[in-house]
């Protein structure tokens, strides 16, 4: 009884900490879709000097541990940049906080993800409907923003809202350098409670209804988006 | 004097070693029907889409309504289009239709029939839903106007991508056998569309292997072999009396 009751004790303080994790989510989820298609068309390319760089770029950061990603990030740019010009530039008050190099690393990492998931939907679009725009004189930048990418991101939209759930748990991997989202408070009442248990079954839960609600918001989503595949005569 | 439509000079093509079209010409004046037909392989199919352009002719010369497609040479040796701007110009006077439809599965029948005269062509939505309706009704596809492509059967897409096609107002419309991927009952619906473009006098080029449609509507019945038009001139003479003994033995198969 008295677990149950530290439990609830300690969700208030968590539910506070949870738009820091739904800002992390956010904003990396964002980059991650926008980078992600740069990097998906880059890899596309036939130039080989666009291409080679993004399959570089996915290589390495689905292939390393984000964990890896996001020190190397934080200790490697936190040492390198207070020796340039960044250090008495108007950025650095904001380079300080251990924030923008988590919202770095998770960005790069989910657009690494998006970028495979995306190749793929946009090389499995029929030629044909590219043909038709291209005979209807469509130039290959309108064509890319009015027939390939709308289809394509359609079409992997399942994978990309799993990704972004994923995304929001790994979120808690940000806690490692100093940042109180809801894993790092979750940690930090450990500390101040000496309860190693409910502080972080109370997380679980936050994570799980964050989860579950987000679940239920992209099923309407993608329903809605999806109309033209599942559409009855 | 009628106006040369399109006009198609000497046009070769090969992929890897394999010589497709070895110096085909033919020309089109305003309202001529042309029929390309020959078995599979003649090249008739890669010969439409070099007019366009979705295929690089590695030598020759199109033109439609007097403006030919400008051209460098190539590395290898091979045509490449010296201008895009002007090639894309050219495409909105060519319409295409193609055998699997290809209409934008994402859009609904009435936003793939006004995607080009509002983005390429930078109508006004009003004025582009406005003549699609009148498309649609004369396809006969409005009760499917927002139904999107994968709600209709084959021919009702057909009837719709001629519709899109039409929308950009071609000086030539071209066919790529557009009623081989249909089933049998869905041929017919197709057929009467296109006989009806024909009776309207539209300039149209089409590969096909509904004899009786080439017959039926051509001007001129061009015969293919392995690259070369083998024989050519007005449907009743080519098709009743064909003078190459292929010809014959290909209009005894079909």
């Amino acid at each position: 009884m008295e677990t149950i009751s530290n439990v609830i004790g300690f969700l208030p303080a968590l539910i506070k900490a949870t738009p820091l994790t739904l800002l992390l989510t956010a904003v990396a989820g964002v980059f991650g879709l926008v980078i992600g298609t740069l990097v998906a068309l880059a890899r596309l390319s036939p130039r080989r000097i666009l291409s080679m760089p993004a399959y570089v770029f996915t290589f390495a950061f689905r292939g390393t541990p984000l964990l890896v990603q996001i020190y190397l990030v934080y200790y490697g740019l936190g040492q390198i940049l207070p020796g340039t010009w960044v250090r008495h530039s108007f950025l650095w008050p904001y380079l300080r906080d251990g924030l923008w190099y988590a919202i770095f690393a998770l960005s790069l990492n989910q657009a690494a993800y998006n970028a495979e998931v995306i190749r793929g939907a946009i090389k499995a679009i029929p030629r044909g409907q590219i043909e038709a725009a291209k005979s209807i004189g469509m130039r290959s930048s309108l064509i890319l923003r009015r027939i390939t990418l709308p289809q394509a991101l359609r079409s992997c939209l399942p994978v990309l809202t799993g990704d972004l759930i994923i995304l929001l748990k790994t979120t808690s991997l940000a806690s490692t350098i100093t940042i109180l989202e809801v894993m790092g408070t979750a940690r930090m009442l450990q500390r101040q409670s000496l309860l190693i248990f409910e502080p972080l079954i109370a997380a679980g839960i936050i994570y799980f209804t964050v989860v579950f609600i987000l679940t239920r918001v992209m099923n309407v989503v993608e329903k809605r988006l999806s109309r033209y595949r599942t559409a009855k005569a | 004097m009628v106006a040369t439509a399109l006009s198609v000079k000497n046009i070769h093509k090969s992929f890897g070693s394999v010589e497709v079209l070895k110096g085909v010409s033919f020309e089109a004046k305003s309202g001529d029907v042309i029929s390309l037909i020959g078995s599979s392989g003649s090249g008739k199919s890669t010969l439409l889409r070099c007019i366009n352009y979705l295929e690089t002719p590695d030598e020759g010369e199109i033109s439609v309504s007097g403006e030919v497609i400008r051209t460098l040479k190539g590395k290898d040796g091979k045509l490449v289009a010296a201008d895009k701007r002007q090639l894309e110009h050219i495409r909105t006077r060519l319409g295409m239709v193609f055998q699997s439809f290809n209409l934008w599965s994402h859009r609904t029948i009435l936003e793939n029939i006004i995607e080009g005269p509002m983005h390429v062509l930078g109508m006004t939505r009003k004025d582009a839903v406005g003549e699609a309706e009148a498309l649609m009704e004369k396809v006969g596809i409005t009760p499917k106007r927002d139904h999107y492509p994968n709600q209709l059967s084959g021919g009702q897409q057909q009837r719709a991508a001629i519709a899109r096609a039409l929308a950009m107002k071609p000086d030539v419309m071209l066919f790529d056998e557009p009623t081989s991927a249909l089933d049998p009952e869905l041929v017919n619906e197709v057929l009467l569309v296109i006989k009806k473009l024909a009776e309207e006098g539209r300039t149209m080029v089409m590969v096909t292997h509904e004899m009786s449609l080439a017959r039926d509507i051509s001007s001129e019945v061009i015969f293919l072999h392995k690259g070369l038009v083998e024989e050519r001139g007005a449907p009743s003479q080519v098709m009743r009396d064909p003078k190459s003994a292929r010809l014959r033995q290909f209009l005894q198969m079909a």
